[in-house]
């Protein structure tokens, strides 16, 4: 606005409730938005969630917990691999079973790997997001090629129900092996692509550079964890502070945010380091499938599981961040309450927070960056 | 800090507030604390050099058949060191302080809780169903749920 | 130009049967209310111009984005590069219902967003068709027995066309899924369709 001209005393705005979603193009899922505007700035966004609430903690107290597996595949979609790692640590751990050492190493092979997919898919939509069609087929380009390795592994595509209580589901041949280092050349080969498509695009780094600041102690607040986390500048990674399934055996960097394009904490923070991970994720598969040692593939089980008295609670570092199965038993075959601890859900709820004076479009940038999948956050 | 250290050192800060320290047979101990105490246990928990967790990881409701109970992690950056709180209350007026003012992550946890288990939070800024549609009726999780026959016209099985 | 049959009968045996027995009044009566949607469709100009539209509507497919979960992902790979779905029309997802043909319901749909399906369902132009992919949409899929807030498969609220089994079900068997589709749509009679519709106790949609 002109300084020179004065403002009418008369003038009101009035403030405009728009709704966004649960069915919305930006393919995060299915949440509700309502967005109060002023105009095109945003004054407040309320996420409405529970779209997609499957009854996930009461259907695992009325099941098995090897029945349980399949359904902690579902709950973070594109990481399916990681989620049933957590749960099975968490059973193990209370009920004292002891993982083979190749069980342990294919696990992390399966959940890297996963992890690379799961970033390509937010690399892809959040291009989507930002109007960029481009990457999206190039990130799944990739990606087709991880799920056929993971469907030689598990069978499935999407949703694997490989890893199991004791260990895992089959083991891995030369042929697979191969694939996997093919596989590594070709992402190495690509990555530097992807900087050119996006990250060093003008137009990308208007829109989120300096976009959706979260600071350090709003982070730590509001208990986000994962790319939200590092993003901001903490440097705390499960896989580092406390190792789970031989975790500490490999070398690898936890990139963090450091305000390259913008301010600390930013959209474009969170997203580089998604993009670091992934190359950091291909260093550990490297190092798992050079060091595979011999042995069996999953402990000795009995056939009717049945933990303990007491509780436990395991967190692992998920694509989206700490992902925690708390497991009350009270001794009998079925759990007496499963608790997830979804990041995504903690991550999302930092919204209304950082949405104040922005504008609509930013709000899509904003909800992207965070990564959410819905199947957790509503379980 | 352990969890055993810990716990003595609430005990004296807080002797009527903190149960007796139980070494659990299988997996992780658990600190039970008086549900009317809970907001100053925290606050202490929080704010003392020394013990600083300032990330609240998780909030469970459990439905433990007599009781219900809201169980804490609690997690602190600067110390590395883990911590689980609980607070049983009634089955029939089952009312506990709220956290949210200490840590803000706890807004929507809480409210997951009284979505799926009842237990109303005294003092949170906006306690309503986050999950469940606003007019569900009945506490999913509780042990003598009943699934419901139909909900709005549409049959349940 | 292949004829799909309505019924048993076509309009040149149900006249033989009206002429059989001249006294029945009502078969007459019946002969004469089909002959005119059947006739269009038997006869030299329409029949043609039947076959364009169906192959119109089938080759360009619009789909609604609704990706509600896990099938979500997998209806993304079936547009992705690798079973690219663009190369049968049905590329150009709309996000909009007013734009779209077909609802692919990806994912489980739960009491809550049940409503904002049918509501969207009502939105969408005619013809519109509905595609339940995924377990979850055909019966309630892994959550039929405790879940207590997915609904027990969509058929419950909108009228589909395909079913698509699978957990999430693989890219080739929703291309294998278009294509059914589009066969069922070569098989509509538009113009019979457009006479026989009953307008006067359609619920007017939002």
């Amino acid at each position: 606005m002109n300084s020179t001209l004065e403002q009418p005393e008369s003038l009101r705005t009035e403030e405009l409730l728009v709704n966004m979603g649960p069915q919305h193009p930006s393919t995060h899922g299915v949440l509700r938005l309502l967005i109060q505007t002023d105009g095109e700035l945003v004054r407040q966004a309320w996420p409405h969630i529970g779209f997609l609430h499957r009854c996930f903690e009461k259907i695992a107290e009325s099941v098995t917990y090897r029945q349980v597996v399949p359904y902690t595949d579902r709950l973070d979609y594109l990481a399916s691999m990681n989620n049933a790692l957590a749960y099975c640590l968490a059973v193990e751990k209370l009920a004292g079973f002891e993982v083979p050492e190749r069980a342990s190493y294919l696990r992390i092979i399966a959940a890297e790997l996963n992890r690379i997919a799961s970033h390509l898919v937010f690399f892809g939509c959040y291009g989507l997001d930002m109007g960029a069609f481009t990457p999206f087929l190039y990130g799944f380009r990739e990606r087709e090629l991880i799920l056929s390795i993971l469907e030689k592994l598990s069978g499935g595509r999407l949703l694997y129900h490989y890893p199991r209580i004791g260990g895992v589901a089959r083991d891995i041949d030369p042929q697979i092996a191969a694939e996997i280092q093919n596989f590594i050349k070709e992402m190495r080969r690509v990555w530097p692509e992807y900087n050119r498509l996006l990250s060093e695009n003008a137009i990308f780094i208007k829109r989120t550079a300096n976009v959706g600041v979260i600071t350090k102690e709003a982070a730590v607040a509001y208990g986000l964890t994962g790319p939200c986390l590092r993003g901001s500048g903490v440097a705390y990674d499960l896989r580092r502070a406390h190792p789970y399934s031989l975790y500490e055996r490999f070398d690898f960097e936890i990139p963090i945010g450091q305000g390259l394009k913008g301010t600390l904490g930013d959209c474009w923070d969170r997203y580089w380091v998604r993009l670091l991970e992934m190359l950091e994720s291909l260093k550990i598969i490297e190092q798992a499938l050079a060091g595979l040692p011999e042995g069996q593939i999953t402990a000795k089980v009995p056939p009717v599981i049945k933990l303990p008295e007491g509780e436990v609670y395991v967190g692992c570092e998920n694509p989206r961040g700490e992902l925690g199965f708390y497991i009350i038993s009270d001794g009998k075959p079925q759990a007496l309450r499963i608790k997830v601890r979804a990041p995504s859900f903690s991550n999302l709820s930092i919204t209304n927070a950082i949405v104040r004076d922005v504008l609509v479009a930013d709000v899509v940038a904003i909800i992207g960056s965070i990564d959410i999948v819905l199947g957790e956050i509503d379980r | 800090m352990t969890p055993a250290e810990i716990h003595s050192r609430l005990k004296e800060k807080f002797p009527s507030a903190v149960g007796e320290w139980q070494e659990p047979k299988a997996g992780d101990p658990c600190i039970l604390l008086e549900p009317q105490e809970l907001h100053e246990v925290c606050l202490f928990l929080k704010s003392e050099p020394g013990l600083e967790f300032d990330y609240l990881k998780l909030i469970t409701g459990v439905d433990r058949g007599d009781k219900l109970s809201s169980v804490y992690h609690l997690y602190s950056y600067k110390h590395q060191h883990a911590l689980v709180l609980r607070a049983d209350v009634e089955r029939a007026e089952p009312k506990l302080p709220s956290v949210a003012d200490i840590w803000p992550a706890a807004d929507w946890l809480e409210r997951e809780c009284f979505d799926m288990l009842g237990i109303v939070y005294q003092g949170h800024p906006d306690l309503r169903r986050i999950l469940l549609p606003l007019d569900w009726e009945g506490y999913p999780l509780r042990k003598d749920y009943k699934q419901p026959q139909s909900y709005h016209g549409i049959k349940n099985e | 130009m292949e004829q799909s049959a309505k019924g048993p009968t076509t309009p040149q045996q149900m006249l033989r049967e009206a002429i059989a027995d001249p006294q029945d009044l009502r078969r007459y009566l019946h002969y004469l209310a089909t002959i005119r949607a059947e006739g269009l469709s038997t006869s030299v100009i329409i029949a043609p111009l039947e076959a364009a539209i169906n192959w119109a509507r089938a080759s360009s497919i619009w789909p609604l984005t609704f990706g509600l979960a896990c099938c979500a992902i997998e209806m993304m790979a079936t547009g992705a590069d690798k079973f690219d779905l663009d190369r049968f029309g049905a590329g150009a997802f709309r996000p909009t219902p007013r734009q779209a043909d077909l609802m692919l319901v990806a994912g489980t749909v739960t009491y809550k967003m049940a409503p904002r399906l049918k509501r969207l369902y009502d939105q969408m132009p005619e013809p519109k068709f509905v595609m339940a992919m995924g377990a979850c949409t055909i019966g309630g899929g892994p959550y039929c027995k405790h879940g207590y807030h997915v609904v027990k498969g969509i058929d419950l609220l909108i009228p589909v066309d395909i079913y698509v089994p699978g957990c999430p079900p693989r890219p080739e068997a929703l291309l294998d899924a278009l294509l059914r589709l589009q066969d069922k749509i070569s098989k509509n009679q538009p113009f019979a369709e457009r006479f026989n519709k009953d307008t006067k106790n359609q619920k007017k949609p939002l």
